[in-house]
């Protein structure tokens, strides 16, 4: 049910949030459009010049600017699928009865790696992971690996933290799913099938499914803002083996200071998110 | 029923569930524990005796404190500025017919999904023109990007779900919409605002990039210190560990509190 009301009176509501995130959120954006069609570069300011859309023209032929991308969409494909079928067998076990105490415990305990600030877990990674005195080596059987200074072994690193902090999201997003499944039918089926898969694929995965597309969604979101654990991890080394989307931006345009360019790439970012955000109200905001 | 050794299966994978969950807590802790000389040991010792000196050396020595204090303050004003402005924003989503809500409504959501690096760039060159580089107000307002469509999803949720017979109740009486929205659906829908206010906080506490890149001492956050001690070759891990700890703490104890609507608010409630 909703209310006719004056225009004056949606507006006072609602007009500050929109002006502020304006503000915030869109003035911004309008600055990068502009910074975009100039050279720009914080060392050389006094040469500050409009240049059309060079920038966007030595973005999409930039092979550096491609490979951080495929390296981006590669570390989504190594990482969620990890992440689903993991989270899938612990939200299983979770819905199984019986053991409360124990898998009370368990939900808590799924909540702290995601709350953990990101930067944190980056340097929780610098420490475990270290050659010498990591405590991975050690538990490894005292093995010898260089972690963070190897291109393949610093990127199976980022897929490991990220399955860490995020496995638990897939797992309590799927188990709401789970406890969605009613009573009775759930039941029904166990009682004409021993298979456990026959359910799952038949009974449960119906109700799983908008949960999977919201994980799928989110996390290719996420991972093309991924920067906070990569940066103090291993900023993006060694070489560019671990430099994702938002890490390339981030060191064009403030350890390169060509704000030009950085912004262009930027702005190229933004579409490609766009473009999922369409698909994400799409499928999931249908009802407003 | 569940045979028994079902279950021994089953309490043996909680068990290591549980312990990949909260290993890696108790080696920051441990860590933060333990002398430089200790923390640098090869292979990695287990035992050993104590020490607070880490935290009372990046607390009171190196200024972990005030950027502790920066990052409560950022947090908390920005999570109450995200409240003032969504909560009315949210009502009038739930409540008002009006055009163009569809894409006020995908504008907001959107917003969820940018990459900070987009905003962090121009937003830089911005702060820089205005000088306001290295301010508290600056970060307060970035991070409505990320609360503002936080509080306005969850709290829409939440006023959608309080009978609208209330409201007309009220509207019979004489009462403003403001009134109603003060008076009557505000009190019902507290859960929601609490859960959407320990969320803002918990990400602008949590956050990194905005406050490495607009701060540089006088508005210092938590993280971007944390990280500021790994330049040079000879890194205090244990003091690194005891800030980290310090970051992590008040996060947790947040995020336990709001455990059972964290999957919900992360999803930005695709799922119930």
């Amino acid at each position: 049910m909703t209310a006719k009301v004056s225009r004056k009176t949606v507006f006072g509501f609602i007009g500050p949030a929109v002006i502020g995130l304006a503000m915030v959120g869109i003035a911004p954006l309008l600055y990068a459009v502009w910074t975009s069609l100039h050279f720009y570069n914080l060392t050389k300011l006094k040469r500050v010049e409009f240049i059309g859309l060079e920038n966007y023209w030595t973005v999409l032929t930039d092979e550096v600017f491609w490979q951080a991308m495929g390296r981006t969409f590669f570390l989504l494909g190594a990482a969620l699928p990890l992440q689903i079928v993991l989270g899938l067998g612990i939200a299983l076990t979770l819905h199984q009865p019986g053991l409360t105490l124990l898998k009370t415990l368990c939900r808590l305990s799924l909540v702290l790696p995601m709350a953990t600030t990101y930067a944190v877990v980056g340097l929780l990674g610098q420490v475990m992971f270290n050659q010498k005195f990591g405590v991975v080596n050690q538990l490894l059987g005292g093995a010898n690996i260089n972690w963070i200074g190897d291109p393949e072994n610093a990127f199976a690193m980022i897929i490991f933290w990220d399955v860490w902090q995020w496995t638990p999201f897939v797992a309590l997003v799927l188990l709401a799913g789970l406890t969605m499944v009613p009573g009775e039918v759930e039941e029904a089926a166990r009682l004409e099938t021993k298979s456990k898969w026959t359910v799952l694929r038949y009974v449960q995965l119906p109700f799983l499914v908008p949960g999977l597309v919201a994980v799928l969604i989110l996390r290719t979101a996420d991972t093309l803002k991924l920067f906070d654990m990569v940066f103090t991890l291993t900023r993006g080394g060694p070489g560019s083996s671990t430099e994702f989307i938002s890490l390339m931006i981030q060191r064009i345009g403030f350890r390169g200071f060509d704000q030009g360019l950085a912004s262009a790439q930027a702005i190229i970012l933004l579409i490609i998110t766009i473009i999922l955000a369409q698909i994400y109200i799409r499928v999931f905001y249908k009802e407003v | 029923m569940i045979s028994t050794r079902s279950l021994w299966t089953q309490i043996f994978f909680l068990i290591v569930i549980i312990t990949i969950c909260v290993f890696p807590f108790y080696w920051m802790v441990t860590t933060s524990l333990k002398t430089q000389i200790v923390a640098l040991e090869a292979p990695p010792v287990w035992l050993f005796e104590p020490t607070l000196k880490n935290y009372q050396e990046a607390l009171f020595e190196d200024g972990v404190l005030r950027t502790l204090i920066n990052s409560l303050l950022v947090a908390v004003s920005t999570t109450l500025l995200a409240l003032i402005l969504g909560v009315p924003a949210a009502f009038a989503l739930a409540r008002f017919e009006f055009l163009g809500k569809k894409d006020l409504w995908f504008w907001f959501i959107t917003n969820r999904m940018v990459s900070p690096i987009v905003l962090a760039l121009p937003f830089f060159l911005i702060a820089r023109n205005l000088g306001i580089l290295d301010k508290h107000i600056t970060l307060i307002l970035i991070y409505l990007t990320f609360n503002l469509p936080i509080v306005i999803w969850i709290v829409t949720d939440q006023f959608r779900g309080i009978p609208y017979d209330l409201d007309e109740a009220a509207r019979l009486e004489g009462a403003s919409q403001f009134t109603i929205m003060r008076k009557i659906c505000l009190p019902l829908a507290m859960p929601g605002v609490a859960v959407s206010a320990i969320f803002s906080f918990i990400f602008s506490w949590n956050e990194l990039m905005f406050g490495l890149i607009l701060t540089r001492t006088e508005a210092k956050t938590a993280p971007a210190m944390a990280v500021s001690f790994m330049e040079g070759y000879n890194l205090p891990y244990g003091k690194i560990m005891a800030t980290s700890t310090l970051i992590v703490i008040p996060v947790l104890i947040f995020a336990l509190i709001a455990s059972k609507q964290l999957g919900r608010g992360l999803t930005m409630g695709a799922v119930k």
